[in-house]
C-alpha cells in the first residue's frame, strides 16, 4: 500500500518528443486472423475481449486470414485500392494548391484512407454519415464529383456552398454525408438523432457517426453514447484513433482506459477494435455493424486504430511535437501498400499495374483540378456573389437582413 | 373555444401539431409518461404513443443534438428543455448547429425545430429557475425567438414555430402559465378563466411570427415589453394615469419594428421593460433601433428598465423584478424629460 503523503500531479506524456527515437513497442498488435467474429446478435457482454484487441484479415504476407475475411471480391478490392490512391492523390494536390494560395486551408488523410473508403462500401444508398473534417473517403468512395469538391476548397463560383465554408467542409444529401461543422464532436449525438427518426418512422436506413481520438473527450461523445444506448438507435459509432489531436498524444483524451473502444462497454454498447490500415478488416467490422443496425439489434461502436502520417492541417506542423520518423515506424502500416500487396498476392495486380494506375489516378485528379480552377480560386477568377452571403440563413430573409444587404449595397 | 390556461394551450398546440403531422415529435427531461413538470406535455404520450413522445436523459446538449439529426432526416421536433436556465449545455448546439446548417450546407440539410423553454422569474425561483437569456439567442443569426405571452398567442405562436422551416427557440414565462401578473405580487392572481385571452380557438390556427401586437393604445408614451412584463407595464400605465401605447413583440427575432417606428414616431417616446438583466440585454437593441429609426422623432431619451446586473436572487425577488412601481417612475420620467 502507497505511503499517504503529498499528492502529486499526473500529466500524461507520449512515450517519445522530437529527437527521440518512434518506439511503438507498448502497443500489442495481435495475428491477423487472431481475433474471432462473433454472430451479429451477440450479447454485448459476451464480446469484452474485442473493444481491447485489434480485428485484422491481412498478415505480414499481405493474405487475408481468419473469420473477417473472404467478404470481397476482386472487383471491389481493387474499386477499394483505386478509391484510396485517388483520395491520396487528391489530397497531395490539394495540400499542394494551399501552399500555392489557390485556397486558404486544408486537411490531409494521409494513413487514414482505408477507413473512410472501406467504410462507405459497406452502407447502402440512403444511408447517413455525419462525418467529421477527415473522411472524405466517404465522398470519394461514392463517386461523388472531385471537381465539385474542389470548387468547395476554392470557394469559387461553382462552389456548391455559395463560399460560406471553409475548405474541405462539404456536404452532400444525396450522397449520404452530412454537412460538416467546424466544432467538433457536434454531429455524433446529431447522428444518434438522425438513426432515431429513422426508426420512429419505420425506415430501413441507418446512420453512422464519426469522431476522432481527441474529440471523444468532448461531451457530446458522452450524450450521443446514452442516447444511442438508451433507445437502441441503429447507428454505428466510429472512432478514429490516429493517435494525434493536432499536437496532443491520444493519452490525454483516453486517460486510464485501455482503448476508446471500452468506452462503448460502459453503455452496453458492443464495441470492436479494428485495424484502420487494414481495409478488409475495416470493411468487414462495417459491415457487422451494418447489419447489427439494420437488423434493430442497436448500435456498434469501433474503434480504428490507424495514424494521422500526415500534418493535422496545412497550418501544422508535426515536427514540433513529434518524432519525423515516428509514421514510418507505425506498426500497422500504410493502409495503400497493404492492399497493393494483398491484390499481387491474389494475383490480379502488380507493381507495373500499380505505378500505372497512379500516373492514370494523377492525371484525373489534375484535370479535375483545371477544370475546378476553370471556375476560379480563393483569390482569382470567378467568386460567388455577395448575395450569397445573406441568402440562404432562414428559409424567408427576414426584414432586418433585407435591410443589411441594401447596406452592402446589393 | 374555450378558456385554457397557458399550459393547456401549449399542450394544446402539440396536441395540434401532432394531430396534423407524423413528422412533429416532442421529448424531452420527464416529458413522456408524466407529462412535463409543468404538466405542458399532458396526455400526449398515450395519445400518441411513444414513438412520438417520450422521456428524455438528463441531457440538453443530447435533446438539442438529436433533435437536430431527427430535424435533417425529415422530422420536426418539438423539444423541451426543463428550464431556460439550463439551456447551456445545449447552446453549442443550438448557436453553432441547428442556426447554421441550413446556411452553411447552402439548403442541403435544413433544421426545422423547436426548442420551448420555461422563462422568466417572479416565482422565487432563485438563480437558476429565473433566467431569461432571450439576448443570448437574439445574437446568434439563424434562430427565431418567441416569446408569448398569453394562452391565445402561446398556441397560435407554438403552432407556427413547429411549422416554421428553420428553428425557434419557444420562450414560455413560467410566471404566466396559470394566470396573468402584473407584478403585483402582494394580491391574488386572476386565473386565465377570467381573462379575455384565455379563450382559446379550438382547432388548428397560427399566430405570424414576426408580427407584434399592440396590447394598449395609447399617445403619450410608446412601451415595448414581451411575456410577463407586458402585464406588468399595463399595470403600470394605469396606476401612473400615463397614456402609454404598450406594445407587445410576441417575436424578438425576426423583430416587428414597422410597428415599433410607427408606435414611437406617433407617441415620441419610448420606454423598453424586460426582466432580463440590462447590461447587453435586448433592451439594448430596442433602444439602439428605435434611436436609428426615430430620432428626430423622439422627445425624450428612451429609458430602460430591466432586471439588474446581478445573478437572480432568491429572497430579494421582489426587489429585483421590475415591477409596476419600477416602470411607473420610467413612465412619468420620460414624460418629464
Amino acid at each position: 500500500m502507497a505511503e499517504a503523503g503529498k499528492l502529486r500531479f499526473h500529466v500524461p506524456e507520449p512515450e517519445v518528443r522530437p529527437g527521440g527515437t518512434p518506439d511503438f513497442s507498448n502497443v500489442p498488435i495481435p495475428k491477423a486472423g487472431s481475433v474471432p467474429k462473433p454472430p451479429i446478435d451477440v450479447d454485448p457482454r459476451e464480446i469484452r475481449d474485442l473493444a481491447f484487441s485489434i480485428i485484422r484479415v491481412l498478415d505480414r504476407a499481405g493474405e487475408a486470414v481468419g473469420p473477417w475475411a473472404d467478404m470481397l471480391s476482386d472487383e471491389e478490392l481493387l474499386e477499394g485500392l483505386r478509391h484510396m490512391m485517388t483520395l491520396r492523390a487528391f489530397d497531395v494536390r490539394m495540400q499542394m494548391a494551399q501552399r500555392q494560395g489557390k485556397t486558404s486551408f486544408y486537411m490531409q488523410h494521409l494513413g487514414e484512407e482505408a477507413v473512410s473508403c472501406a467504410f462507405r462500401k459497406a452502407l447502402d444508398k440512403g444511408d447517413m454519415n455525419f462525418p467529421t473534417y477527415r473522411q472524405a473517403g466517404l465522398l470519394i468512395a461514392d463517386d461523388y464529383p472531385m471537381v465539385t469538391m474542389m470548387n468547395q476548397i476554392y470557394s469559387n463560383e461553382a462552389d456548391p456552398l455559395k463560399g460560406r465554408q471553409l475548405p474541405i467542409m462539404y456536404s452532400s444529401k444525396e450522397h449520404g454525408f452530412f454537412s460538416i461543422s467546424g466544432n467538433l464532436a457536434t454531429q455524433y449525438i446529431q447522428a444518434v438523432g438522425w438513426a432515431m427518426a429513422s426508426a420512429i418512422s419505420g425506415d430501413t436506413r441507418i446512420a453512422a457517426a464519426w469522431i476522432g481520438d481527441g474529440s471523444t473527450a468532448e461531451s457530446d461523445f458522452h450524450s450521443a453514447l446514452v442516447f444511442a444506448s438508451t433507445y437502441k438507435a441503429p447507428v454505428i459509432l466510429n472512432i478514429v484513433n490516429n493517435q494525434w489531436a493536432i499536437s496532443t498524444f491520444q493519452g490525454i483524451a483516453r486517460g486510464g482506459a485501455g482503448t476508446f473502444a471500452a468506452r462503448g462497454l460502459g453503455f452496453g454498447i458492443p464495441a470492436l477494435r479494428v485495424d484502420g490500415n487494414d481495409y478488409l478488416a475495416v470493411h468487414a467490422v462495417a459491415k457487422w455493424a451494418a447489419e447489427r443496425a439494420r437488423a434493430n439489434l442497436g448500435p456498434t461502436l469501433i474503434e480504428y486504430v490507424t495514424y494521422r502520417a500526415g500534418a493535422h492541417s496545412s497550418s501544422d506542423d508535426p515536427s514540433a511535437y513529434r518524432p519525423k520518423a515516428e509514421s514510418e515506424a507505425w506498426p500497422l502500416g500504410d493502409p495503400v501498400v497493404r492492399l497493393k500487396n494483398h491484390l499481387i498476392h491474389r494475383g490480379v495486380w502488380s507493381d507495373e499495374r500499380h505505378a500505372q494506375a497512379e500516373t492514370e489516378i494523377l492525371e484525373t485528379v489534375i484535370a479535375a483540378q483545371k477544370e475546378a480552377e476553370s471556375h476560379g480560386t480563393l483569390h482569382a477568377g470567378g467568386k460567388p456573389s455577395i448575395r450569397d452571403m445573406f441568402e440562404g440563413l432562414y428559409a424567408e430573409m427576414p426584414p432586418h437582413l433585407k435591410r443589411q444587404r441594401q447596406q452592402a449595397g446589393i | 373555444m374555450a378558456r385554457k390556461t397557458m399550459i393547456e394551450a401549449i399542450r394544446d398546440a402539440m396536441d395540434v401539431a401532432m394531430g396534423l403531422d407524423e413528422r412533429v415529435v416532442v421529448f424531452g427531461e420527464d416529458v413522456g409518461f408524466f407529462g412535463g413538470v409543468f404538466r405542458c406535455t399532458q396526455g400526449l404520450q398515450a395519445k400518441y404513443g411513444k414513438s412520438r413522445c417520450f422521456d428524455a436523459p438528463i441531457n440538453e446538449s443530447g435533446i438539442v443534438g438529436a433533435a437536430i439529426g431527427m430535424a435533417a432526416y425529415g422530422m420536426k421536433p418539438c423539444v423541451e428543455i426543463q428550464f431556460a436556465d439550463y439551456m447551456f449545455p445545449a447552446y453549442d448546439q443550438l448557436t453553432q448547429e441547428a442556426s447554421r446548417i441550413r446556411y452553411r450546407s447552402n439548403g442541403d440539410f435544413t433544421c426545422p425545430i423547436v426548442v420551448r423553454m420555461p422563462t422568466g422569474g417572479g416565482i422565487f425561483g432563485g438563480q437558476t429557475h429565473s433566467q431569461s437569456p432571450e439576448a443570448l439567442f437574439t445574437h446568434v443569426s439563424g434562430l427565431k425567438t418567441v416569446v408569448p405571452s398569453n394562452p391565445s398567442d402561446a398556441k397560435g405562436l407554438l403552432i407556427a414555430a413547429i411549422e416554421d422551416p428553420d428553428p425557434v427557440i419557444f420562450l414560455e414565462p413560467k410566471r404566466l402559465y396559470n394566470g396573468p401578473f402584473d407584478g403585483h405580487h402582494d394580491k391574488p392572481v386572476t386565473p386565465w378563466s377570467k381573462h379575455d385571452l384565455g379563450e382559446v380557438a379550438d382547432g388548428h390556427y397560427t399566430v405570424p411570427l414576426g408580427k407584434a401586437v399592440i396590447r394598449r393604445p395609447g399617445n403619450a408614451v410608446t412601451v415595448l415589453a414581451y411575456g410577463t412584463m407586458v402585464y406588468v407595464a399595463q399595470a403600470a400605465a394605469e396606476e401612473t394615469g400615463v397614456d402609454a401605447e404598450i406594445i407587445d413583440l410576441r417575436t424578438l427575432l425576426p423583430l416587428d419594428l414597422d410597428t415599433i417606428v410607427e408606435s414611437v414616431k406617433k407617441t415620441g417616446r419610448c420606454v423598453v421593460v424586460h426582466e432580463a438583466t440590462l447590461t447587453s440585454g435586448f433592451g439594448a437593441e430596442l433602444m439602439s433601433l428605435v434611436q436609428e429609426n426615430c430620432f428626430y422623432h423622439l422627445e425624450a431619451p428612451v429609458m430602460r428598465v430591466a432586471g439588474w446586473d446581478t445573478p437572480y436572487p432568491h429572497a430579494q425577488e421582489w426587489d429585483y423584478f421590475p415591477g409596476p412601481a419600477r416602470v411607473g417612475r420610467a413612465l412619468i420620467a420620460t414624460m418629464e424629460a
